[in-house]
């Protein structure tokens, strides 16, 4: 039977049959259509404070449950808001569809209230977007948006729809697999590897006498954290976790060395400078890993597999490329790398290789300066009592600077989808809405964000949402009164001269600020105070919590590869100065 | 066509031939596209094809500026991207049009005809002191068109761009290049 729907009951139907159990958004003029058949829908809607609210939490709400977040938001500057997200999506392939209004189709071109050019806007940081025309399109736009955002590389689309096409009536119809197929032509992700390339692969596994497993986000997105550990077992070869890929591999494995790059450890780093084969899985060879490229990595072969032909040979040549989803190639290689040792191949002694690295990882743990009795407390103290005290399977989320870093560093990442943050992008605010985004994706679990006093300040009015949707999420904000990493930068590359760095040491108030938005707030100015105040934090469950942790300002994040220099040029901390030697 | 490299003495010029679902801002994606990476475009011409669900467009690309491969797997990156034809001016038939209004008294007026029947091209519009001519061909022969025509004075030019496609194998079939179906990341 034919049924006449409007556009907007169109959408949200459509968005039904998409299994959308969760959307964050806001309501304004030309989207308003859309919001009146949400009353009786089953999805449920989250009422944000501003609009890149709702597109950080749809993509902490990817981040933890796989599925694509769903943002939707009215035109204009609510579709402006919505950019950041969209495009931090985008740096970091998170699944997401974000939704927005738009001026009806016959006042389109004619600088409209509340109009802009969102399609154009948005068109080089979306996988795809599309302006809406037709109310019979909806259910089609819907799907293929659901499609291209979960498929291939994750990424977020967008659907630009004007306020008529929302009122118009269409005839309700729900496209099938192969309808969606048809409609998209040019879009066939390739899945599976190729045979050659992965036969290839296994070959140079098992001759490899220095070979590293350099892990990124795509392992994450291709759900394949068990299958990389058979390998790394099978292999023993030794895994490092990008910032994107924190949790894919357990830290507490003998064979994970932590995150490599700017900010990684003197081991990951190291391993990766002398390795002859570099085992790339769902990693693209970004600059904050490579450091200097010509001088990265040098001796090694690589092997590259990744589901974006594109990302073949952007940076550096692989020797094997293989394009695929990572979880079906590992499958792949594994099976690979059995039927070669089943036919009597023997792998190379990886064994010299595994003391080699074993010894600098304990030449060069991660260290920093215990503060001096009365002195402020130190920001990666605070970590390890977060970490310590935290409940198991917690998920942190954080925003973007030095916290971030000492996050990563400092967190035990022991199963995947527990750690969530702004990598190729680097959102400053990511963390206080993501972390919304990723408690409701994953009710029961704790969900701890930690954060920078700056970071905070950008997007704080989301705790709002929180309290008033019982959300608990939980906030430590290493509150140093300063931009830290800006702080950081002048000081060691611009002789000192800190120029506007210094947030305040006085503004604002984090205690009275959460409480005035329905938070918990509480103070911690004193190491001995840190645990206690923790255990309160984790003991409430019935709101927000936020945690000011005063901490000394001066604290820089270390290792460290300067920007554009080579990674063999890390800067340690200096108590392993005199060491160095071990690198070599 | 000839060795001779009518992009300019220090380019390195390649032709994409991008088949596109024809639907409304897909000539907008591919030319962010190439500005957002930086690939310089020399030319570019776009028109519907035999099949109205899809338009074929024609760049023209500086293999300076980036890695042709780099060129076209971001190209396929595109939703309404269906096929990219990689065409090596040494196996591909390239053709252009130049109108081209020049200055020409009564006397010389004559020999721009003559000049433009020896290149094969057109008189379009004959005015007191100038006369439009028209000429399509590979785009050196078209080079060398204007550069006969110079010593008269050119008063305005336009050239459309290249337009190529694959030059026929003999043993295949012209069927075969025609499927519409593609592959993208």
């Amino acid at each position: 039977m034919k049924e006449t729907l409007t556009g907007a009951q169109a959408l949200i139907r459509a968005l039904e049959h998409e299994n959308v159990d969760v959307m964050f958004g806001l309501p304004g003029g030309c989207i308003l259509p859309a919001y009146d058949p949400l009353i009786e829908s089953k999805i449920r809607h989250i009422l944000v404070r501003h609009e890149q609210g709702a597109g950080h939490m749809a993509e902490g709400y990817a981040h933890v449950t796989g599925r694509p977040g769903v943002a939707m938001v009215t035109s204009g500057p609510a579709a402006t808001n919505l950019v950041t997200p969209l495009c931090d999506a985008y740096m970091d392939s998170v699944p997401m569809v974000g939704i927005t209004g738009q001026v009806p189709t016959a006042a389109i071109g004619t600088d409209a209230f509340q109009e802009c050019d969102t399609v154009g806007i948005t068109r080089s940081i979306t996988k795809h977007n599309e302006l809406v025309m037709s109310a019979q399109d909806l259910p089609m736009v819907v799907r293929q948006a659901f499609h291209i955002a979960t498929t291939g590389r994750p990424g977020p689309t967008l659907i630009d729809i004007p306020k008529d096409v929302l009122q118009n009536e269409m005839t309700w119809y729900w496209p099938s697999d192969d309808e969606v197929l048809d409609s998209l032509p040019g879009y066939r992700p390739n899945v599976k590897g190729h045979a050659k390339m992965i036969k290839e692969a296994a070959r140079l596994i098992l001759a490899a006498r220095q070979p590293i497993l350099y892990v990124g986000g795509g392992v994450l997105k291709a759900r394949a954290a068990a299958v990389l550990r058979e390998l790394a077992e099978l292999t023993q070869i030794p895994v490092v976790t990008t910032l994107m890929a924190r949790g894919a591999f357990p830290d507490s494995h003998p064979l994970c060395l932590g995150m490599p790059g700017m900010h990684g450890t003197a081991t990951a780093v190291t391993a990766m400078q002398k390795s002859d084969l570099l085992i790339a899985l769902g990693s693209r060879f970004d600059d904050r890993v490579t450091g200097k490229v010509s001088a990265f990595a040098p001796d090694a072969k690589i092997i590259h597999v990744d589901i974006d032909p594109a990302e073949q040979g952007k940076v550096r040549r692989p020797d094997v490329p293989i394009v695929g989803d990572c979880r079906l190639v590992i499958e792949e290689m594994l099976k690979a790398i059995n039927d070669l040792l089943q036919s009597g191949e023997k792998q190379a002694d990886v064994g010299p290789w595994r003391s080699r690295v074993s010894g600098w990882r304990e030449q060069f743990p991660l260290a920093y300066d215990q503060s001096e009795p009365g002195a402020a407390l130190k920001p990666q103290f605070c970590l390890e009592k977060l970490r310590d005290g935290a409940p198991e399977g917690t998920i942190v989320v954080s925003g973007v600077g030095q916290h971030q870093m000492w996050t990563s560093q400092y967190w035990n990442f022991e199963e995947p989808y527990t750690w969530v943050n702004s990598g190729g992008l680097g959102t400053m605010g990511f963390a206080v809405p993501a972390a919304i985004g990723a408690k409701v994706g994953r009710p029961d679990k704790t969900v701890w964000a930690v954060d920078g006093d700056g970071c905070f300040q950008m997007t704080a009015q989301e705790l709002v949402t929180a309290s008033l949707e019982r959300i608990p999420v939980k906030i430590g904000i290493l509150n140093n009164t300063y931009l830290g990493m800006v702080r950081q930068w002048q000081e060691m590359f611009y002789d000192e001269r800190f120029s506007e760095v210094n947030l305040s040491g006085t503004l604002p108030d984090f205690v009275k600020w959460a409480e005035s938005m329905g938070c918990v707030g509480i103070r911690v100015e004193d190491p001995q105070e840190a645990e206690a105040a923790i255990d309160k934090a984790n003991s409430i469950n019935d709101r927000p919590v936020v945690v000011d942790f005063r901490v000394a300002e001066d604290e820089k994040v270390f290792p460290m590869v300067p920007a554009g220099k080579s990674n063999d040029d890390i800067l340690l901390h200096h108590s392993q100065d005199s060491r160095r030697e071990f690198l070599k | 066509m000839s060795g001779k490299n009518p992009y300019g003495q220090d380019s390195q010029h390649h032709v994409l031939s991008v088949l596109v679902q024809n639907r409304p801002g897909v000539l907008a994606r591919v030319s962010a596209l190439f500005a957002r990476r930086g690939y310089n475009i020399f030319s570019l011409a776009v028109a519907p094809t035999e099949h109205p669900d899809y338009s074929r467009i024609t760049i023209v690309v500086d293999l300076a500026s980036a890695p042709l491969e780099q060129m076209t797997k971001q190209l396929f990156k595109l939703v309404d991207v269906v096929r990219i034809s990689e065409l090596d001016p040494r196996h591909s038939v390239e053709r252009e049009l130049i109108m081209a209004t020049v200055k020409a008294t009564a006397e010389q007026r004559g020999q721009i005809v003559e000049l433009t029947n020896i290149f094969e091209g057109k008189i379009l519009s004959v005015g007191v002191d100038a006369v439009t001519v028209s000429l399509d061909g590979s785009p050196s022969n078209i080079d060398d068109f204007m550069a006969a025509l110079n010593q008269y004075g050119i008063v305005e030019s336009q050239r459309t761009g290249l337009v190529a496609l694959p030059k026929l194998d003999r043993a295949a079939s012209a069927g075969a290049a025609k499927s519409p179906k593609g592959k993208a990341s």
